[in-house]
């Protein structure tokens, strides 16, 4: 047996029970929205499919194959190189820098690429001045594949460097020193033992960033480039065929779960244990060219997807500054309650599930453990409905259930926030669970087994041998799930109570209508609220460095 | 461990929060409960004056119609909206199809309201008019040269067109309601000509495609009237100009969407629901409905905004707007054949 078993039975050899309860629980959560989407095949849509096969889906395949390529490069290179730049390096401006590159997490990728549009396109200032000053000016395609690409590419790149500075963080200068005791020099060190050692934490951070690029409509609508997300919706509001649509998604939703599983099975085999609690090695000095070059490199990548962005909205907000009153208040309120109970329930459960896939590493629970993260990769709106069916069927047989006695029962579900997390946990569950699950990689079974040696019980050793091992993938975990909710429109406009608005929602109020400037104020109060989390990581993480060496060691 | 001093208080919130929000809505005054896809500064303004006018409470919800309309299918006869309001008619004729919708008698809402702007099966009413039209630079189109939204599709507006996407529904509407007047072939030959003028390829939204035309990047575009408005309202200055199509007494007359309600079919309190319908087609409330968002009102005789007003008068096509949604479906598969993105 490959892994302990947590909690451990009195027998070792004993496969527990509660890993398939729990991730039967999960599977009907997630089952019910699923199940919604693919019955819409018991509505054949042939000659829509006709019509689509025909028109529609050999261009929007191509749009997002070349968009995930593009994507997922993009975000590979600019988050590994700034990872690996920030965990092991020391430079000007590394400090602030380190903490400054996560903020693009808190910049909604629909407000960039406006601004972004807004500025290069024919009609915007850069073009405009150069015409003005040379009589003609290059045309800038800033509305194409490229400009779509650069843009995703610039506001996800925070989850491979999460994760990925993470890895290079508690391994990356200890195993760059065993591969200079080797031979190697540090570019071979980096390309052939540091980046081999944080394939998990790079893959699983990937995974959601391809997710969501499936997933996203706000940004490619901006570039008006059709994906699958917008041929979803197209079937659905331009053509009222919810069944087309849905079958649209439901396809999507098969290629994710093929690629998950894919990717799953290329890791068999392979154990990443190499978990120590920190690293108490020096950071390697760069030479004066290459300093430099360093800050430049990461100073770029900050002003391009988020100084310039940040003062244009700056500058908009403060032109739509008589939109702000005493509710900003409650919206704020709003948004921080339900970004911090949404981490909370979606890491803890994202916890339950990796621990549960730690101790049952059967196939069958290995399989249920991808298809229970596949709500990240399915359109908001589409997912919002698939919740809302089910849960909309459940109240009305309570309120049914209710009139027998006599009694007006309320709904049970509808208008609470426990449908809102219940909801938010079928949509963000991966981005719960993929930095904790690729943490808990590195505690090697001998680990357990040494505490338990020493007489630990299963709690002891999760408190103290665990737990103070996956901060990082915890810390993590929540900051992204904490910045998702807070960005999230779809779900929160569906299964919001009456009144209970929302930054987002203020967000979504504007643009609803093309009002992009006035957007601006509540987008820049999302930001600053997204600021929270990070820096309260941040002061944890400075306290502890007065108390100890290990001051990076949860990653920030 | 700290994470857990993190999370402690804010668990202690999210039950307190969950026991508020498990508990039943007290319902006291009467009170009227809207779905609307009009968004909250556009009607708040009016429902906080319907409020105080009448005491009767108007609670609203805003999401876009088509998780409006799927919300209320899932809700069924226990939904809390007794009003759906939306901004355009190919919803409001999709909800009225799938027997979202209840008819309504209103002697009232048939003098004020024109019928061209009503469900023919009193389902729904038209409450503003969102007039799409042709807006050209006036430093390089002479308005001679404009007629009809057909005759930007021949050759010489050959790289001087602007659109916004095919993906908006106002533009799913123009091109159903030609459907409607001209039938399929001739719709799709306008379309394949207004794509082979293209100068540029299509933008997200009606503000982008006035900039361009203002910047020179192209000559006209087919927008609706507010969003002209809104940026003149900001930069007057800039070289653009309404021209009002199809005017000849044989065209048709320019192509109007509306923003506008229906009662739902489980409404709680559907005789609230037609009061407030009532109410927001009055002539106050009509300048103000409108007004907000420099629409046009749809009851007629309503006085203008002054910068509305300066755009001068026009004849509106007569085809009532629910042929709008009648004709959607195709209007989307005849623009994916033409290539209209």
């Amino acid at each position: 047996m490959t892994a302990s078993a947590l909690p451990a039975t009195v027998n070792q050899e004993a496969r527990p029970l509660w890993p398939r309860l729990a991730i039967g629980a999960l599977c009907i959560l997630v089952i019910l929205p699923l199940a919604v989407i693919f019955l819409s095949f018991t509505d054949p849509q042939g000659d829509t499919w006709r019509h689509f096969s025909q028109h529609v889906l050999p261009r929007l395949l191509l749009n997002t194959f070349w968009l995930l390529l593009g994507v997922g490069v993009g975000t590979t290179l600019l988050g590994i190189s700034l990872a690996w730049l920030t965990a092991i390096y020391d430079f000007p401006g590394r400090r602030w820098l380190t903490w400054a590159l996560l903020l693009p997490l808190a910049v909604p990728g629909y407000v960039l690429g406006f601004v972004t549009i807004g500025l290069l396109d024919f009609a915007g200032p850069v073009q405009s001045t150069l015409r003005e000053l040379f009589g003609s000016a290059p045309q800038i395609p800033i509305r194409s594949r490229g400009g779509v690409i650069v843009v995703m590419a610039l506001t996800l790149y925070p989850y491979v460097y999460l994760v990925a500075r993470n890895a290079f963080l508690t391994q990356g200068r200890r195993a760059l020193e065993a591969a200079q005791t080797l031979g190697f020099s540090r570019r071979q060190g980096f390309f052939h033992v540091a980046l081999p050692m944080a394939r998990p934490w790079i893959a699983g951070g990937l995974a959601l960033v391809l997710m969501e690029t499936l997933a996203d409509f706000g940004t490619v609508v901006v570039f008006n480039y059709d994906t699958f997300t917008t041929a979803i919706y197209r079937a659905w509001f331009g053509m009222f065929n919810l069944s087309a649509a849905s079958q649209l998604a439901s396809l999507l939703v098969v290629l994710v779960f093929i690629a998950l599983a894919l990717e799953q099975r290329s890791r068999r085999g392979q154990r990443f244990t190499s978990a120590t609690r920190g690293d108490h090695s020096e950071r390697l000095p760069l030479g004066p060219v290459a300093r430099w070059g360093a800050t430049f490199w990461c100073l770029s990548v900050f002003a391009l997807a988020v100084a310039i962005p940040l003062v244009q909205l700056s500058i908009w907000a403060w032109q739509s500054r008589g939109d702000f009153d005493s509710r900003y208040l409650g919206f704020l309120y709003h948004s921080l309650v339900l970004a911090c109970s949404g981490a909370f329930v979606v890491v803890a459960l994202g916890m339950v599930l990796a621990y549960a896939l730690r101790s049952r590493p059967d196939r069958v629970t290995r399989v249920l453990g991808r298809f229970v993260i596949l709500g990240y990769a399915l359109p908001g709106t589409v997912l919002a409905v698939g919740f809302y069916l089910p849960m909309s069927h459940l109240d009305n047989l309570w309120i049914k259930l209710g009139s027998y006695f006599g009694q007006h029962w309320s709904p049970l579900l509808g208008g609470t926030l426990t449908a809102m997390l219940l909801a938010y946990t079928v949509r963000f569950l991966a981005v719960g669970f993929n930095p904790v699950e690729a943490a808990l990689h590195r505690i090697t079974s001998s680990m357990d087994e040494a505490a338990k040696n020493l007489g630990a019980s299963p709690r002891q050793i999760v408190a103290q041998v665990h737990l103070p091992l996956l901060r990082g993938g915890i810390a993590t975990a929540a900051v992204l799930v904490f910045v998702d909710i807070m960005k999230e429109m779809p779900i929160t406009l569906m299964t919001r109570p009456f009144g209970w608005e929302t930054l987002a929602i203020r967000i979504f109020e504007m643009t609803s209508e093309g009002e992009w400037q006035r957007a601006a104020l509540p987008s820049i109060a999302l930001v600053i609220a997204g600021l929270i989390p990070v820096l309260l990581l941040m002061r944890t993480s400075d306290t502890r460095a007065h108390n100890s060496v290990n001051k990076d060691e949860n990653g920030f | 461990m700290r994470l857990a001093t993190f999370f402690r208080p804010l668990a202690l919130v999210l039950a307190g929060l969950a026991a508020t929000a498990l508990s039943p809505v007290l319902v006291a005054a009467e009170q009227v409960v809207v779905y609307s896809a009009r968004n909250e500064q556009l009607i708040k303004p009016l429902f906080d004056a319907y409020e105080q006018e009448t005491g009767v409470k108007v609670r609203f919800l805003t999401d876009k119609e088509g998780p409006l309309m799927a919300r209320l299918k899932a809700e069924g006869a226990n939904t809390p909206a007794d009003l759906l309001l939306t901004v355009d008619a190919g919803n409001l004729w999709q909800a009225a199809e799938s027997g979202l919708l209840k008819p309504f008698v209103s002697s009232t809402l048939e003098d004020s309201i024109p019928a061209h702007l009503r469900d023919p099966d009193n389902h729904w009413v038209g409450l503003s008019v969102r007039a799409r039209t042709l807006v050209y630079n006036t430093d390089k189109v002479d308005p001679k040269e404009l007629s009809t939204y057909a005759a930007l599709a021949e050759p010489e507006w050959k790289n001087r067109l602007c659109l916004r996407t095919s993906n908006k529904v106002y533009n799913q509407s123009l091109v159903a309601m030609l459907i409607a007047e001209k039938g399929e072939p001739e719709a799709e030959r306008i379309v394949r000509g207004w794509v082979a003028n293209l100068a540029t390829s299509p933008f997200s939204d009606d503000t982008a495609a006035l900039q361009a035309v203002a910047a020179g990047q192209c000559d006209v575009t087919i927008v609706n009237t507010y969003y002209l408005g809104r940026l003149l309202r900001d930069n007057p200055d800039l070289p653009l100009q309404i021209f009002w199509p199809n005017q000849d007494v044989e065209d048709s007359g320019v192509h109007v969407n509306i923003s506008g309600a229906g009662i739902t079919r489980h409404a709680k309190n559907p005789d609230g629901a037609l009061k407030l319908l009532e109410w927001l087609a009055s002539a106050t409330a009509q300048d103000s409905f409108a007004g907000e968002n420099l629409e046009y009102p749809a009851r007629a005789g309503v006085p203008l905004a002054p910068l509305v007003e300066s755009w001068g008068e026009f004849r509106q096509s007569p085809l009532n707007v629910a042929f709008a949604g009648a004709h959607q479906a195709a209007a989307v598969r005849l623009m994916d054949r033409a290539g209209y993105r």
